[in-house]
């Protein structure tokens, strides 16, 4: 098994949530993901798949356990060494949280803020190469004709894709994909979803999107991960998947409540 | 027997009359008979006087005009005091409001003390400032400059504070996400969506500048409100009248650019 193909890249140990004093988001999850997968994560809302999905670049702090990424403990991690680490991992939101009164070409080059230091980013000192870079980005994503709109001139569906091209230039190494679709028509997820396959194929990011819709999911994940009540219930390959098992992590969740 | 009860239905039932509600009536009126005459405000002798008011109203409206020369300066000097004052109270409260922002710094030890000091300078009103400094740094446009600053600063830090934690919390998330430090943050997702509130927050504050500064020339801050004052001395009613249309001339003109361009810059 020395295929660097099978490299873990993100690392859960005993990772524990939670919120307040006793409202469980995670219990004790353990969870490896290796370099180049594409992973889904389903479950009901509130399971705890966006808890899962921001410990992981810590825009939420964990109460117990470990996560490491690329090796390196993003639990432990400050200051500096943590914005080091999150470079390395892009994310996409429900909500696209995109700059709305700012160009899409300072939205898309805002994936780089994290490679420069303060003062150059402040006074928009960005390098030809990187603007270069955020133009082909976009042009993957095909919105080259809206380099120079405002953000909030463009549909829902052309937001994320916005969103997308901001990863894009970030380069890193794991795409977090929180709910991508959920504000999106049916025809819009599908090219977002294959947007996001696209970067894992052309481009080899790992990625990982929790995701409401099953058709999507078995469209094109890979691997699924099944969370309920803060725990990993299913783990396995797509293929090996049957349609059952979805409706067994969709339900009991009265349950378990 | 049911004909009177879908009478009942029908018409407006009517309100009832509390005496409590009678009772407080009474006590405001009580209240404002004993405080006119505890203040010994006497409205008659506005009434009686009113030929001398008159009088002082005509001479005003024959101004004299070549006063102007003299006026206009001293007007520039206002309107320069109002124009620095401000400057410099709205790069403190710019920076000021970040830190007091509660979504930008989670300390609230921090933000809590900072608001507090923030909360004594609001309350202190611009001429009493304006006597502070002309103590401290004597009369002249100097202590004018600064008392306005200090009112701009309150008026402005209020303001953007409130605008600062209304933005939406996305475009923060996604900077962190993307491995931003904290001045990142600020400049890349907090400032794109409240710099146009805070600009218009600027023009309104010289707005009500240009207003206070003719007046703090009253205790020696500078500008034209001293000379406003010295003519009211000597009853040089067609001087002081031109000095009147000249500032209201001007503060109107200036609230009607600013209030435009304010408007403008919300769409």
């Amino acid at each position: 098994m020395a295929d660097s193909a099978v490299k873990p890249i993100i690392e859960l140990k005993n990772v524990k949530k939670v919120y307040g004093k006793d409202v469980v988001g995670l219990k004790d999850v353990n969870l490896t993901i290796n370099k180049g997968e594409f992973v889904v994560i389903v479950g009901l809302s509130g399971a705890g798949k966006s808890t899962l999905l921001r410990s992981i670049n810590r825009l939420i702090d964990i109460t117990e356990g470990d996560i490491l990424v690329n090796g390196e403990s993003i639990t432990k991690a400050k200051g500096k060494k943590l914005r080091t680490l999150r470079r390395h991992i892009g994310m996409i939101f429900q909500s696209f949280n995109l700059v709305k009164r700012s160009s899409v070409l300072r939205n898309v080059l805002t994936g780089r803020v994290g490679y420069y230091p303060t003062w150059k980013s402040t006074f928009n000192l960005f390098t030809k190469e990187d603007k270069q870079r955020a133009y082909d980005a976009l042009q993957q994503v095909d919105l080259e004709d809206k380099v120079y709109s405002r953000a909030d001139e463009l549909s829902g569906g052309q937001q994320q894709r916005v969103a997308i091209a901001r990863v894009l230039t970030q380069n890193p190494d794991i795409i977090l994909a929180d709910e991508p679709t959920a504000s999106l028509d049916p025809q819009t997820s599908r090219r977002v979803m294959k947007d996001l396959q696209m970067l894992n194929e052309k481009h080899g990011m790992t990625v990982v999107i929790n995701l409401h819709s099953v058709q999507l999911a078995q469209e094109f994940g890979k691997r699924v991960i099944g969370v309920r009540a803060g725990e990993i219930i299913y783990d396995g390959k797509m293929s090996d998947t049957p349609a059952s098992t979805f409706d067994q992590i969709y339900s009991g969740g009265d349950q378990d409540e | 027997m049911s004909s009177t009860e879908q009478e009942k239905l029908m018409t407006l039932p009517k309100k009832k009359l509390k005496i409590l509600n009678w009772l407080w009536v009474l006590l405001f009126v009580a209240g404002l008979f004993i405080s006119t005459n505890e203040t010994k405000t006497d409205l008659g002798a506005l009434f009686a006087n009113f030929g001398e008011f008159a009088d002082i109203f005509l001479q005003m409206l024959h101004p004299d005009w070549s006063y102007l020369v003299t006026v206009v300066p001293l007007l520039l000097e206002t309107i320069k005091m109002a124009i620095l004052g401000t400057a410099i109270g709205s790069v403190i409260a710019f920076i000021y409001s970040l830190l007091i922002a509660r979504n930008i710094v989670k300390n609230k030890a921090v933000t809590g003390i900072l608001r507090i000091i923030m909360n004594i300078i609001r309350t202190i009103p611009d001429l009493l400032l304006g006597a502070i400094f002309v103590a401290i740094v004597g009369i002249g446009p100097v202590a004018g400059v600064l008392a306005l600053a200090i009112c701009t600063f309150g008026i402005v830090v209020k303001l953007f504070y409130e605008a600062i934690e209304t933005i939406d919390p996305g475009p923060i998330e996604a900077l962190t996400a993307v491995g931003a430090n904290k001045i990142q943050i600020i400049v890349f997702a907090v400032l794109p969506q409240v710099i146009t509130y805070f600009i218009s927050y600027c023009l309104y504050a010289f707005e009500i500048n240009v207003r206070a500064s003719t007046v703090l020339g009253y205790i020696g801050a500078g500008g034209i409100g001293l000379y406003l004052q010295q003519t009211l001395q000597i009853f040089d009613y067609p001087k002081t009248g031109t000095i009147i249309i000249v500032i209201i001339i001007v503060v109107v003109l200036i609230d009607y650019v600013s209030s435009k361009s304010r408007e403008a810059l919300m769409q």
